[in-house]
């Protein structure tokens, strides 16, 4: 578990993509929305990522594919500030370092984050689970005495008809079929309005048909956002994926299109080889 | 003293007198008495006869002797004897014994030696009757310490080891006495046993240090100085008083001395916290060995753990009892059957409590808690109706009361030498049976991952009231321990409930490590605590150390860092 | 939903029943304590109300943990520590009003003449002013809560772990008051109250007074509870229950919401131990037991926890056991309240409350095959 520290260093080059619908926004205006560098986890003795550098552009649809074990999980732990990097940097833009940010600073920030698992608020209603995703000033004192702009309301039933549970507003969240959980989840997301977006596996447990509108969502939210996807459904990713990064044993393995990566031949062993 | 009688030895009378003369100003000194010539004269006569009869120590003592030990003034008797110390006659015991135990009567010279009945004549040895009008002879307290001092030394030559340590340590702290010296210092030469001459270096020490000779006094002050013994701190600081040293270079070496010995006796003190720190850890690890079973495998803290330890120390009285009446010649043993025993009912309490009530509550923990408490509460109330509100108390086996005296102030009583290495038996035990056992292999394995090893095919309900039953049955250990320290009552769990919980919490959840040093290392520091600050505020200190530490490492000293999400 | 608006806060009937809960507390009751000759059969007696009173305050008490742990889901078993500490607070002002009454006629209390104290020592300062002992009331437990809470919450203490830690501070507490040198009157604490504002404590007119305060502190308390619960914050609260690291990844930071819950918490707990002190007439460190803090948790478990008014049941119906009880048979009272702890989380989860709840579901799915949705929620 220790070799491979050579080819780790695969870094992007960083160009704007183009489809900057916020242009001039300081943080990001290299077109660079998340840096990594060089970073390290490990777990008594285990390294879950190994020097790792990645960095993804603003408006960009990133998928992060790899065997298990590669590290995807706990690179999204790093970036949201769950799990502190034993070395490297983590910037998100050119000037915010995450990892000197609590979860809820990075959540603020900008950054939003969607479980392996679907997790909603399973006692509150799907339009309570919204509300509390809403932008909006998340401090106790706002809790206890603001009150829901007209604006917010708008904002709320735009997602609930993108997220196609307009009809069940008022269903609590716990009752909700797996797949409909994932997408309150994704709503969620979207009421907060990030920059940038994180999904864990977001299509697991859903159907073909689902699956698909799933792809259809991703891929009008890139542009508006960044998103980088942790998939294990090869036919999702090809449907979505404009550029796929490769993870082993914690470092970047490989990147470029679908087809690049596909006839790499590392990747190729990796995945078939055993 | 002892130069007039070397003086003598060597043949030179007049020298002796002159050494004599200068040995009465030092007897003089010590009894803080003045005394006058005629005494003189008669402790002369008395010290000449000594002087003669040297040579033939080995024999009983001369009917002179006796006589002047049984009659005249106090003085002359009081340096009379001395010189039967000098004599080192071991067959002197039974005559001083008896003028000790008021037995001795006079008339004139003869002497008589009372006993019950049968009156003996001193002097020749003989059965005789006593006649009308004899002296008793009157001992007042200095004569008595005198000759129960000169007894315990003439013990000294005693052939068993037992003897002469028991009479080595009743001269420390007696009243120094020149006479002695000789004895003891002929003693110190010939006795094997270190802890003896230990004592015996002591005490000529203590003696030397009111000589005249300015070397030999440093000499005793550093012997002194050299220990942790309260008793030389005393005789050091009485020679710091008024009359006592003159020289200052001695003063500053009794103050250094006296300094010494402080820290030998600190040094000691601390010994002594690290070992009742050590039992008290030990009590603790016992009691929280169970708990880190049953907590690292089923996340859930056992409330009613605390009873359990309760039941066992009831369980080690049933026996107790049991052996008190029906098999009091086997009593020293009882421990023997009470141990597994005390592990086997609580074991089956720990079973059942699973089976019945906490098999239904997997997956919430704090409910757990509440319905755990509710079966203390029960049990306790339990133990009240069965063995009544009062304590009960629990006897040790003889092997284990009294202690073991290392230094004078360092003393281990047995019953906490037992705990501790009981607990390290109970741990190896435990150890080796998570380790080596394949029932251990299931618990591990239902540790780390419930659902991996129901998979593969380990029963995980029975295994579940396995490990309960296995950590209900240690702490039912733990109060077999408990109830050799102290009363058994039936809040007896109560009282170490929240202390054992810190353990577990401070040790890290599932670490046998951790949970060793956590409950070791929580005994030492609340002693040397208790030690500063008193019982309440250092346990409420090591509250507050725990809390604050656990907002450096709330997973605990051991944990393992793990991805998983929460 | 939100706080100005207190109608909504609940539904008609609801507000029914709280003006009939109000109108027994405040006419009903002391009229018939008072006004009613003691044989006839409406007449409450003195001892009832004085009970009742009692268990008023632990029901505010429940009230409190309902918050904490129904609502967010952090289980306290050290609620115990913050009445007592409100209690001793509210017993300074009375023992500061005994004056030189006491038996030793010293301005001094008799357990500091009898420890030969010579003045007050500086914590006794200004608690003869009736205002700012109401004050010390209220801030002693919040600040002691405020910090513990602090430290724990930001360590991300949770689950068992925090309720063990917890204990441990309210066993911590209980061992300092036992001392007699830390000035609260040891083992025995504070009792042989005499005045309260000048006015004789224990006439029955005086009673009913407490009584009919605690009564209306109850209800203000649990329409500010509710208005907490109902607002976004509240949700919040649910929310830190049943997921709190997808409401940290929403950009909610959980040790504030906790923080505030905790601390108000622990002031209505401290405004409980007030009124309960002059109502019973002593405060002493056992309050502070581990074991009374873990049975107020009891209250909350069996009246139904997340719902605000089961607790309340939950503190009535096992107080009103007890006493009946330790009564009647006192060597059993250990067997059921054993019982009451083992039966309610193995068969009642959702309380009392939750029961009928259940049963009315039922019914209403009978006689309409709509099923109702309003199954009280279960933490985490």
């Amino acid at each position: 578990m220790t070799e491979n520290t050579g080819q780790a260093s695969a870094v992007s080059t960083g160009m704007a993509t183009g489809h900057l619908l916020q242009p001039g926004v300081l943080d990001t205006s290299h077109g660079v929305v998340l840096y990594m560098e060089e970073i390290t986890v490990s777990f008594d003795g285990f390294r879950a990522l190994n020097k790792l550098s990645l960095s993804i552009d603003v408006g960009e649809l990133r998928c992060i594919i790899g065997p298990n074990g590669a590290g995807k999980t706990t690179l999204q732990d790093v970036i949201t500030g769950k799990t502190r990097p034993d070395s490297g940097s983590v910037y998100f833009g050119q000037t915010l370092n995450c990892a000197k940010m609590t979860e809820p600073e990075i959540a603020h920030a900008g950054i939003g984050r969607k479980f392996q698992k679907p997790t909603v608020f399973e006692n509150h209603t799907v339009f309570e689970n919204l509300e509390l995703a809403i932008k909006a000033d998340k401090g106790v004192w706002n809790s206890l005495f603001g009150k829901m702009t007209g604006q917010q309301h708008d904002r709320i039933s735009e997602i609930l008809e993108t997220i196609n549970l307009k009809a069940l507003y008022h269903t609590r969240s716990g009752l909700l079929s797996h797949g409909q959980k994932q997408w309150l989840e994704i709503g969620m997301l979207l009421a907060q309005e990030p920059r940038l977006l994180l999904l864990d596996e977001p299509v697991a447990g859903m159907t073909d048909h689902e699956t698909e509108r799933t792809a259809e969502l991703l891929n009008s939210l890139a542009g508006k956002h960044s998103l980088m996807v942790v998939e294990h459904d090869m036919d999702f990713v090809n449907s979505i994926a404009r550029k796929v990064t490769v993870l082993h044993q914690g470092s970047v393995l490989a990147e470029g299109t679908m087809d690049q990566v596909q006839n790499n031949e590392q990747v190729i062993e990796v995945y078939l080889g055993r | 003293m002892h130069t007039a009688t070397k003086t003598l030895r060597s043949g030179s009378l007049k020298e002796a007198l002159k050494e004599i003369v200068k040995a009465n100003r030092i007897i003089n000194k010590l009894n803080c008495m003045i005394i006058s010539d005629i005494r003189i004269k008669k402790y002369l006569v008395s010290l000449l006869l000594f002087g003669i009869t040297f040579a033939q120590q080995a024999m009983a003592l001369t009917p002179a002797q006796q006589i002047s030990l049984a009659t005249g003034d106090n003085d002359p008797r009081i340096a009379a004897l001395s010189h039967v110390s000098e004599l080192g006659d071991v067959s002197a015991v039974n005559f001083l014994q008896a003028l000790l135990d008021d037995k001795v009567k006079t008339k004139g010279n003869a002497i008589y030696i009372v006993d019950d009945t049968t009156v003996t004549d001193a002097l020749t040895g003989k059965a005789t009757t006593l006649p009308d009008a004899v002296d008793d002879v009157v001992n007042n307290n200095q004569m008595r310490d005198e000759l129960s001092a000169t007894i315990a030394s003439l013990n000294l030559l005693s052939k068993d080891s037992k003897v002469r340590l028991d009479a080595a340590k009743s001269l420390l702290g007696t009243d120094p006495s020149a006479g002695r010296l000789t004895l003891i210092k002929k003693v110190e030469k010939i006795e094997t046993e270190s802890t003896i001459k230990d004592i015996l270096e002591q005490v000529s020490a203590s003696i030397e240090i009111t000589d005249n000779d300015k070397a030999v006094r440093m000499a005793a002050v550093k012997e002194l100085g050299d220990s942790a013994n309260p008793n030389n701190k005393e005789i050091l600081s009485s020679r710091l008083e008024a009359d006592g040293e003159a020289d200052p270079e001695v003063k500053a070496a009794i103050r250094l001395a006296l300094r010494s010995i402080e820290s030998n006796m600190a040094i000691y003190d601390k010994i002594g916290q690290v070992f009742t720190g050590l039992s008290l850890g030990s009590i603790l690890l016992l009691a929280a060995l169970g708990l880190a079973v049953t907590y690292g495998l089923m996340g859930v803290i056992n409330m009613a753990h605390g009873e359990m330890m309760m039941i066992g120390a009831y369980a080690t009285y049933l026996v107790q009892d049991i052996f008190q009446h029906y098999m009091p010649n086997y009593f020293q043993w009882y421990l023997l059957l009470a141990v597994p025993f005390a592990f086997l009912v609580t074991a089956l309490v720990g079973v059942i409590l699973e089976k019945l009530v906490l098999r239904h509550l997997y997956g919430r923990p704090l409910e757990t808690l509440l319905a755990t408490w509710g079966v203390s509460l029960m049990l306790m109330q339990g133990v009240r109706s069965l063995f009544g509100a009062q304590n009960v108390s629990v006897e040790n086996p003889a092997w284990m009361s009294g202690s073991l005296q290392l230094t004078a102030n360092l003393i281990l009583p047995y019953n906490r030498i037992f705990i501790i290495v009981f607990a390290m038996l109970v741990l190896m035990m435990l150890w080796l049976m998570i380790t080596k056992t394949r029932l251990g292999l299931f618990i591990r394995a239902v540790t780390q991952n419930r659902g991996m090893a129901s998979c593969t095919g380990v029963n995980t309900s029975k295994v579940d009231a396995l490990a309960f039953g296995l950590g209900s049955g240690i702490a039912g250990l733990a109060g077999v321990a408990l109830s050799q320290i102290g009363n058994v009552g039936p809040a007896l769990g109560q009282s170490y409930i929240v202390d054992s919980f810190m353990v577990v919490v401070l040790g890290g959840v599932g670490q046998l490590a951790g949970a060793v040093y956590a409950a070791l290392g929580l005994g030492i520091v609340s002693k040397f605590l208790e030690g500063i600050a008193g019982a309440v505020l250092a346990k409420i200190f090591v509250l507050v150390i725990i809390i604050i530490f656990i907002q450096k490492r709330p997973q605990g000293l051991f944990a393992f860092k793990g991805r998983s999400l929460d | 939903m939100k706080l100005t608006s207190l109608s909504g806060l609940y539904d008609s009937k609801s507000w029914m029943y709280l003006a009939l809960a109000t109108f027994v507390l405040c006419i009903v009751i002391p009229a018939s304590n008072m006004l009613l000759p003691s044989t006839s059969i409406l007449h409450i007696s003195d001892y009832s109300v004085s009970l009742s009173g009692k268990i008023l305050c632990y029901a505010i008490v429940a009230l409190a943990i309902d918050l904490v742990w129904g609502y967010t889901g952090i289980l306290s078993l050290g609620h115990g520590v913050f009445f007592a500490l409100g209690g001793y607070a509210f017993g300074m002002y009375l023992m500061r009003q005994i004056g030189t009454d006491g038996s030793y006629h010293s301005n001094l209390p008799d357990f500091m003449v009898f420890l030969d104290w010579k003045k007050f020592p500086w914590y006794w300062q200004f608690t003869d002013h009736f205002w700012y002992a109401m004050l010390l009331v209220v801030l002693v437990p919040g600040v002691l809560a405020f910090i513990f809470g602090y430290f724990a919450f930001r360590s991300r203490i949770k689950g068992v772990y925090f309720s063990i830690i917890t204990q441990a501070m309210t066993y911590a507490f209980m061992l300092l008051f036992f001392r007699n040198e830390t000035g609260f009157g040891g083992n025995n604490g504070f009792t042989d109250f005499k005045r309260l504002l000048g006015i004789n404590v224990t006439t029955p007119q005086m009673r009913m007074v407490l009584f009919v305060i605690t009564g209306l502190t109850l209800i203000s308390l649990l329409l500010v509870s509710r208005a907490i619960v109902s607002s976004k914050f509240g949700r919040v609260l649910t929310a830190i229950r049943d997921a709190e690291s997808r409401l940290m990844f929403s950009g909610y930071n959980p040790l504030h919401y906790k923080l505030a819950i905790w601390t108000f918490s622990a002031m209505v707990c401290g405004i409980a131990g007030a009124l309960y002190v002059p109502q019973v007439g002593i405060i002493n460190p056992s309050e502070m037991s581990p074991g009374n803090s873990i049975e107020i948790a009891i209250w909350a478990a069996v009246g139904g926890r997340g719902t605000l008014i089961g607790p309340l049941i939950g503190a009535g119906v096992v107080n009103g056991l007890k006493s009946y009880f330790t009564e009647a048979f006192p060597e059993y009272w250990l067997y059921f309240l054993g019982l009451i702890f083992i039966l309610s989380t193995l068969y009642l989860p959702h309380g009392v409350v939750g029961l009928i709840n259940k049963i009315k579901a039922k019914k209403l799915a009978k006689s309409a095959t709509s099923a109702s949705a309003s199954v009280p929620s279960e933490p985490a």
